[in-house]
């Protein structure tokens, strides 16, 4: 409980170089990253993302961009920043798309031990919890990701939650953002959300929130990727956006 | 993996990417800013001979990430033992990981000891560990409670240092709430008026401090008793909703659809006769 801090780190960072060659002879992606001037940019603005969740009648959705970038220019379209934990919950990861991936391997591994000691699926309260442990284990070191949760509970109630990047959780009743873009779609949420949506018009909803939000950021956007989930069936549809 | 990550934290922090992100940081790349709780104020009603004798915490609702507003309705007032209350200001992880923390641990001790938690253990736990993360663990804490010795207010503050007050303000609303405090309070207020006091103060935290805002939330608590006033006020209420609400004239284009059934969950019935022979 009781960890010291590290020592001060030395600005003379030499000690980092090989980390530095090792990396760029690894990944393409890093080289530019490393050789870019990334003054006053914010670390989650790196790769660019944009992540919402909604609460509907018995369902919920939750939907993202698809761009995967490094800084200004635009590496993937099709990226996938939305994870299935299991059939009623999902994750979204915004911030650093490297973070973002280990994370999720984590969380994947804590989710099956889990499954194995209990034989049940993890309640969504439950696997935010594990989230927000996982996150602020990481206090003064984190991981540069905003995560986005979205599942049925007991009795199909839904549940949605977002996070700061050390596991500060924030619940909410109707719609939780993330992202680049976050300021953008907690305007376009505010506005278009009505409580207690049928799935249909809830992905409309969502869809539509999402698609004009990412058109006023240039990070995120290229097309969106929704999962709207209902008691029975879940459903997964891939937007057509603006691909500039 | 490493041997560290194969298996689960027992607890404590983990240092792992703290020189990865230096490194960031030094090629000039801006730290996050985390969520922020600000305001609080709560104060404690100690009578002398008069008919009230408890703590009435207060709170307002809003969380922040630097200039946006996070969260419209947030709770900052932690439960720590049934007779103890604690209001969180500061970076929102680290009030609500303290606070949950030492819970636990007040928790653990009434298991040993069976007798009620004292104000004083949580004031104990908690300053001894903030002070041992030198103020890294940003947690500015008003903690508020009723034991055996009676109704205690303490503030602490994210170095570890404590007061002890009548009454106590904490987080960017503070100077707001404690200008109604200094002209208003006194000795001997009974249940209501301590009540309408500290909703006042919170009031003009939300008014005045542009960090605070949204609702006013009480947690009274009396000897034997708390009472948890979940938005208790209201005086923000939304004024702009459509009634029809938005209706898309144009649908969303669709490039894919995936259907995915859920598979039936099997109840599966103890005790009843699985297999005939």
């Amino acid at each position: 409980m009781n960890c010291p801090l590290p020592q001060a780190i030395s600005p003379k960072s030499t000690q980092f170089l090989p980390f530095y060659t090792q990396i760029r002879t690894k990944s393409s992606i890093f080289d530019c990253f490393l050789r870019l001037n990334l003054s006053l940019m914010s670390i989650f603005e790196y790769n660019g993302s944009a992540i919402v969740a909604m609460v509907g009648k018995n369902c919920f959705a939750i939907a993202s961009d698809r761009r995967l970038g490094v800084q200004l220019q635009t590496v993937a379209t099709d990226f996938q920043k939305i994870y299935k934990m299991h059939d009623k919950l999902f994750i979204g990861l915004a911030g650093l798309a490297t973070d973002a991936q280990t994370l999720y391997q984590r969380l994947v591994f804590r989710l099956k031990l889990y499954q194995l000691r209990e034989e049940r699926d993890m309640k969504p309260e439950t696997f935010a919890s594990l989230v927000s442990a996982i996150l602020y284990e990481k206090r003064f070191g984190p991981y540069f990701c905003q995560p986005v949760i979205a599942g049925l509970g007991d009795e199909d109630k839904p549940f949605i939650c977002t996070m700061d990047s050390i596991g500060a959780k924030e619940l909410a009743k109707d719609f939780v953002v993330a992202g680049t873009a976050s300021e953008s779609l907690y305007g376009a949420c505010e506005s278009m959300f009505k409580p207690d949506m049928e799935a249909e018009e809830l992905f409309e909803t969502i869809s539509q929130a999402l698609l004009s939000s990412v058109d006023r950021d240039c990070l995120s956007g290229w097309g969106g990727h929704v999962y709207l989930v209902t008691p029975t069936e879940v459903t997964e549809r891939i937007l057509k956006g603006r691909m500039d | 993996m490493t041997a560290s990550e194969s298996m689960p934290h027992k607890g404590g922090f983990s240092f792992d990417l703290c020189k990865r992100n230096e490194m960031l940081a030094q090629k000039g790349l801006k730290q996050p800013g985390f969520l922020k709780t600000v305001c609080f104020d709560l104060l404690r009603n100690n009578d002398l001979g008069y008919f009230y004798d408890g703590v009435i915490l207060g709170a307002d609702t809003r969380a922040t990430e630097g200039p946006i507003v996070a969260d419209k309705n947030c709770e900052k007032i932690h439960y720590m033992a049934p007779n103890i209350y604690c209001c969180g200001a500061g970076t929102a992880a680290d009030t609500e990981a303290v606070t949950d923390m030492v819970s636990s641990q007040l928790k653990l001790h009434r298991y040993h000891t069976g007798r009620e938690s004292r104000v004083v253990t949580a004031l104990s736990l908690l300053k001894s560990h903030l002070f041992s993360y030198q103020g890294h663990v940003s947690a500015a804490l008003v903690l508020g409670g009723v034991d055996v010795t009676g109704p205690h207010l303490h503030t602490i503050y994210p170095h570890g240092s404590t007061d002890t007050l009548p009454f106590a303000t904490m987080g960017s609303g503070s100077l707001a709430a404690m200008a109604i405090f200094e002209s208003k309070y006194c000795e001997g207020l009974s249940r209501d008026e301590g009540i309408k006091l500290v909703a006042e103060a919170i009031c003009s935290g939300i008014f005045n401090d542009l960090g605070s805002g949204s609702n006013v939330d009480i947690c009274v608590i009396t000897k034997g008793k708390q009472e948890y006033l979940r938005n208790y006020m209201s005086p923000n209420p939304r004024t702009y909703i459509s009634e029809k609400g938005y209706s898309f004239s144009k649908k969303t284009e669709v490039l894919l659809t995936k259907i995915t059934p859920l598979r039936e969950m099997v109840e599966v019935i103890e005790g009843a006769d699985a297999m005939e022979e």
